[in-house]
């Protein structure tokens, strides 16, 4: 059945018709045009697909839009403002922190959403917080040291604001 | 992977999603956050006509602590908040750090401590130390309410208690009395994303070194988590040495049924239920550090 679902979308207001079993990852890529967040195993294992729900790292391809109703919803298309990226983002490109660059979306929706939550995590903390994205051409090195470079040289808290 | 057809339904008072249910029948399924409902969906092991979706019914997230009924943790309270509650961590932390073992960040902002049970796995990671603390489960039903304890819920391979129309609305953990201590601990070949391949919650009471009481719940090595009566009964009034937990671990290894499978064989899972009884015991004992989950 279709129905209109109504939510924020990078600071937007969005309303949307939907079916009930459309998943916010196909409507975000096939109806919005927001390519960016990535379609990978499209079961909730790989973090390809994550977005911010409510400042919450979520994999868009196990959620409902109906799910997303009155929420804010993030994707990696809303960091940069005015065309500018956001330093974590900056970091990513200083520190070479991708290769094929497929979960290099999933990478920055996970961190900064830790960063947002916890400006300045060990290297544990960020190892935890990217646990649920994988990367197939395992540059868990750099992408760990853009995150810690974001967190050093930002203060996260007031850029997030 | 396309998503089958289905219809989603809104109820907004656990009355109406409970008529609901019987109404629909086995058609329809109750969600919360959904991650162990969609991917299931997707791959066709799971059919449903109706997905009920509990997120609009108001009062069902909660995580509270009461003196005499110990934690409280609501059927809308996700892993993550579990995982990371200051109050988790002060009054039971084994229990964050069994909500913190499931799946991914990602999967615990979305996916609930009442789902994880609910979906029934062998391996689910939350059941263990539920048993194990003897917590109860809150059931709402179309007749009334009822309760069950977490060491009763689980009746096989994905079934639980639950019968037509009913639906889990919380959790309640007893409070640990200072003399008492829990620890769960799983053992996977990757930290995320893993499921068991054994895990082991303890619950221990203990007079000086003299354990006056304890339950041993294992995970993935039956068709259900399970209890280790008979491991329980070794330990029982003596003093917890290392001579008496390698004795219970071997017999707790005799409780176990498991199977062998990608990520273990039998043999290896029932090795690892003498390794990690032993391991979970002492951990109970030894408490968790600040800061270590």
């Amino acid at each position: 059945m279709k129905r209109i679902v109504t939510f924020t979308l990078n600071g937007e207001p969005k309303e949307v018709i939907t079916e009930d079993n459309t998943t916010l990852l196909d409507l975000l890529r096939d109806s919005l045009g927001l390519t960016g967040t990535k379609k990978g195993c499209e079961e909730g294992e790989c973090g390809a697909c994550t977005v911010m729900i409510n400042d919450r790292p979520v994999n868009s391809c196990i959620t409902l839009v109906r799910d997303v109703e009155g929420c804010s919803v993030v994707t990696i298309e809303g960091l940069e403002k005015n065309g500018v990226l956001t330093p974590l983002q900056q970091q990513f490109i200083d520190n070479w922190a991708f290769q094929c660059g497929y979960c290099t979306p999933g990478m920055i929706m996970s961190a900064t959403a830790l960063l947002n939550r916890n400006p300045h995590p060990t290297e544990r903390e960020i190892r935890e917080a990217i646990e649920g994205n994988l990367c197939r051409c395992t540059g868990y090195a750099k992408i760990i040291d853009a995150i810690q470079a974001a967190a050093a040289a930002t203060n996260w808290e007031a850029e997030s604001k | 992977m396309v998503l089958p057809e289905f219809e989603y339904l809104v109820p907004t008072t656990i009355e109406e999603a409970s008529n609901l249910l019987v109404e629909l029948g086995s058609g329809a399924r109750v969600m919360a956050g959904g991650t162990d409902t969609i991917p299931p969906m997707k791959d066709g092991a799971l059919k449903a006509d109706y997905v009920l979706s509990l997120t609009r019914i108001p009062g069902l997230d909660y995580l509270e602590y009461d003196e005499k009924e110990g934690l409280k943790i609501g059927c809308l309270t996700k892993l993550f908040d579990i995982q990371t509650s200051p109050l988790v961590h002060e009054k039971n932390p084994a229990v964050s750090q069994a909500a913190k073992y499931v799946a991914s960040t990602q999967v615990r902002n979305r996916g609930t401590m009442v789902g994880n049970i609910c979906n029934a796995s062998p391996s689910c990671d939350t059941a263990p130390i539920l048993i194990a603390c003897d917590a109860t489960i809150k059931i709402h039903g179309p007749e009334k309410p009822r309760e069950v304890k977490a060491v009763d819920f689980f009746k096989g391979v994905k079934r639980t208690c639950l019968e037509r129309g009913e639906i889990v609305t919380g959790i309640v953990i007893p409070p640990l009395a200072e003399n008492e201590h829990s620890a769960y601990i799983k053992h996977s070949v990757r930290r995320a994303l893993d499921l068991a391949i054994v895990g082991v919650a303890a619950w221990v009471q203990m007079d000086g070194s003299v354990c006056k009481d304890c339950r041993i719940a294992l995970g993935a090595v039956a068709t259900t988590p399970i209890r280790a009566y008979e491991a329980e009964k070794v330990l029982i009034g003596k003093a917890l040495t290392d001579e008496l937990l390698n004795e219970a671990s071997i017999i707790a290894m005799r409780n176990c049924h498991p199977i062998s499978d990608v990520r273990a064989s039998a043999e290896y899972r029932r090795d690892m239920i003498r390794v990690f009884v032993k391991r979970s015991i002492k951990k109970a004992l030894e408490g968790y550090e600040e800061g270590s989950i």
